[in-house]
């Protein structure tokens, strides 16, 4: 395989894996994981943009998608989630874990 | 409108996008193929014009400097916008005096086991490490300060990660955050003033280039400017983390 067509491949597979990855954070419907397939979904892309030879925007989505946007999500659902509750009398030994919620 | 007379307006409007869609498409130049003259003009003139050998922040902060500063200055006002925000509900809960009690055990909810607090304390300095050599040699690497910031913004994130809120808040006080969030926006901004102060467009590159591409003292304002992004992203990042942070612990103490 002649390293043009290699590199072919691996952006074709790289194109596919985003497309796949997209699907799945739509896909989920349960808020905390979705955050965590975005997460996953943000590392794809920066394959994806390393893979097109763009090394600066790999680094930017890196730090940010995979990393900064789903830790400020993270928070606004944890913050969310402890107003829709109810105020409980004991404080629990570990706090309640949002993703064991039903979701609706 | 009834069931019916939706899915023939959806077809009708469907129709017209995937029509326009395509019309666009085949008008795109082909893959790889980009006919402006920029890109190859950049690709030969910017080492030899900057001495930077990174061509990206050449053309983030000098060629397209005028842009970066509009950029930077989104995320100052986004973490400004937010720490108005946030802070005026902190300021209302504030009356209640539970909150102000908060043991050491509620201010840190998230008891992290040591598998997770082992490896985020193992790689706080590294983060840290890569995050200030991104942001301070943006001439010979291919991002600069923003990626840089983030990255060292990161390394809190990690020390938070670890449970260690105490900490966390303890190494980035808010007012410190403040002041090097100015810093670094206005230093982007003074550089800019300063070359016009001289008599030249304002972000021109008056600082002496150096004999060496891409080496420490290479490249003029290029470096300095991405220095002072870095401080300004990083302590915003901090910043805008830290006052979610807080908010979520508060309705912890409270609850």
């Amino acid at each position: 395989m002649t390293p043009a067509a290699l590199m072919d491949t691996l952006q074709v597979v790289a194109l596919l894996l985003v497309g796949a990855g997209a699907t799945a954070v739509v896909r989920t419907r349960n808020r905390v994981r979705q955050v965590l397939a975005l997460s996953v979904y943000g590392i794809l892309l920066a394959i994806l943009f390393l893979a097109f030879q763009a090394p600066d925007v790999t680094l930017s989505e890196l730090t940010v998608g995979a990393v900064a946007l789903p830790i400020v999500l993270l928070l606004a659902i944890s913050k969310v989630h402890k107003r829709a509750q109810p105020p409980e009398p004991a404080r629990p030994a570990r706090p309640a874990q949002p993703d064991r919620k039903p979701e609706r | 409108m009834t069931s019916r007379q939706r899915l023939w307006f959806f077809a009708v409007a469907a129709a017209g996008l995937v029509a326009c869609y395509l019309w666009a498409f085949a008008g795109l130049p082909g893959f790889g193929h980009y006919p402006g003259p920029y890109g190859q003009v950049i690709l030969n003139e910017a080492v030899k014009q900057t001495n930077a050998t990174g061509v990206v922040s050449a053309v983030n902060f000098e060629y397209r400097g005028f842009d970066t500063v509009g950029e930077e200055f989104i995320l100052f006002t986004a973490a400004a916008g937010m720490s108005v925000v946030l802070r005026k509900l902190r300021g209302e809960r504030a009356h209640r005096p539970a909150d102000e009690t908060g043991s050491a055990a509620a201010a840190r909810p998230d008891q992290a086991g040591s598998a997770i607090r082992i490896p985020a304390l193992l790689l706080v300095g590294p983060t840290a490490l890569i995050g200030w050599w991104l942001a301070s040699h943006a001439q010979a690497n291919p991002s600069g300060g923003f990626q840089g910031g983030v990255i060292l913004a990161s390394a809190f994130i990690l020390i938070y990660l670890s449970g260690e809120f105490l900490t966390f808040r303890r190494l980035s006080p808010v007012a410190l955050l403040d002041a090097v969030e100015a810093v670094g926006a206005a230093g982007f901004a003074a550089i800019g003033l300063a070359a016009v102060a001289q008599g030249f467009p304002y972000l021109y590159n008056f600082l002496p280039l150096g004999q060496t591409p891409g080496a420490v003292s290479s490249s003029g304002t290029i470096a300095l400017i991405s220095f002072f992004v870095g401080l300004e992203v990083a302590a915003a990042f901090v910043l805008i983390v830290g006052e979610l942070l807080e908010q979520s612990l508060l309705r912890q103490r409270s609850a």
